[in-house]
């Protein structure tokens, strides 16, 4: 087949692609600017005229194409089919919303119950070389970092942190999307 | 596209329990969903059976469908993916786009005319032959656009591509098309 990425100058300065051009302009996608442009080449240039034509001519026949028909008895036999099946639960709610939060909930009041531990265990009125009213020297880390379950504990908030960043970050990206 | 409920609608009656709405969404769209698997199949039986499995499919994943876009988008989606699927289990002949064999070869497809059909000098059965004689990847693009009223963002949707690519991939589909008819059907283009 002749010319199917048709680069020429034609008079407008610009060497964009006709079809591809007209196209968007037969789409009714074009910019304003591309319209009146266009229209004026319709107008002046033979080609580009006879370009037209030619895709619009395309255009009309893609549209006239008809639409297959399946067989008359297709409907009952999609609705015979779903008979023996049932609707899938939808995939967000395979997970309960509030087993997820429950063990959050979790999570958060055994933090806190550490925090209130390790506080508890500071002596606040001790004199210290610093002006810190906890004195650090006192405080034994390794008692609670080298122990296996906090370990574990750590662990765990770290993937839930992961996880509820994964959540925010889905849902500001679908956000984006719908907006766009 | 219709009259009557909507399609979110339907889906809400469906999903509540009555199941016998789910008919009104088949006979809606069974001529879309059909044609479009045509364009992969090539033969009408394996068309029936695969826009069944189609509506099927839809119909056991109902919930899922959170309305973010149009029904008919979020099916045709299940169409592309389902009839990719049946093109790999069946490893259909394809036929190259320059095989000078490939008009005699769309002669013999049942393209869903009856011989009299065929041979009526029409506009839609030329065209429709024309779309016949096209690699899958472009007569489902064009039958999206020009058939199914899809955008060129529900296009790329459907088929994984920014709307920018739908668009090139589009007009290169038209451009082969246009190809085809000049090729095949030039004595009938003249006629119309």
């Amino acid at each position: 087949m002749n010319n199917r990425f048709d680069y020429s100058p034609l008079g407008d300065g610009g060497t964009g692609n006709i079809e591809e051009r007209l196209w968007e302009y037969i789409d009714g996608q074009s910019s304003v600017d591309e319209k009146t442009t266009i229209e004026k080449l319709l107008e002046t240039s033979r080609q580009w005229h006879e370009k037209y034509h030619e895709l619009l001519e395309v255009h009309q026949l893609a549209q006239s194409s008809a639409l297959e028909e399946p067989s008359l008895r297709f409907t009952k036999n999609v609705m015979e089919e779903i008979a023996k099946y049932h609707i899938a639960p939808a995939t967000k709610t395979y997970i309960n919303n509030k087993i997820i939060w429950g063990i959050g909930a979790f999570f958060i009041i055994l933090i806190v119950g550490f925090l209130i531990y390790g506080f508890g265990q500071v002596d606040w009125n001790a004199k210290g070389d610093t002006n810190l009213p906890v004195n650090l020297n006192r405080v034994d880390f390794s008692k609670f970092f080298s122990n296996t379950y906090v370990n574990i504990f750590m662990m765990i908030n770290v993937v839930l942190g992961l996880m509820l960043l994964d959540r925010y970050l889905a849902s500001k990206k679908k956000k984006l999307q719908k907006e766009a | 596209m219709s009259t009557g409920p909507s399609d979110t609608e339907i889906i809400s009656q469906v999903l509540s329990g009555d199941h016998n709405a789910y008919a009104i969404l088949v006979e809606r769209y069974k001529a879309y969903v059909f044609t479009l698997t045509l364009r992969f199949t090539k033969s009408r039986e394996d068309a029936e059976e695969v826009s069944q499995d189609i509506f099927i499919k839809a119909y056991r994943s109902l919930a899922d469908f959170r309305g973010a876009s149009k029904f008919s988008t979020w099916l045709y989606t299940i169409v592309n993916t389902t009839c990719i699927t049946f093109l790999r289990k069946k490893r259909l002949e394809v036929h190259s786009l320059d095989e000078e064999r490939t008009f005699e070869v769309a002669d013999s497809y049942d393209s869903g005319f009856s011989a009299n059909q065929v041979e009526q000098k029409s506009r839609i059965n030329m065209v429709n032959r024309a779309i016949s004689l096209l690699n899958t990847d472009d007569a489902e693009i064009i039958t999206l656009f020009y058939k199914n009223e899809q955008s060129l963002e529900e296009i790329g949707q459907i088929l994984g591509l920014e709307p920018n690519t739908a668009k090139v991939r589009l007009h290169r589909a038209r451009t082969r098309l246009k190809e085809k008819m000049e090729k095949y059907f030039a004595e009938e283009v003249k006629d119309l």
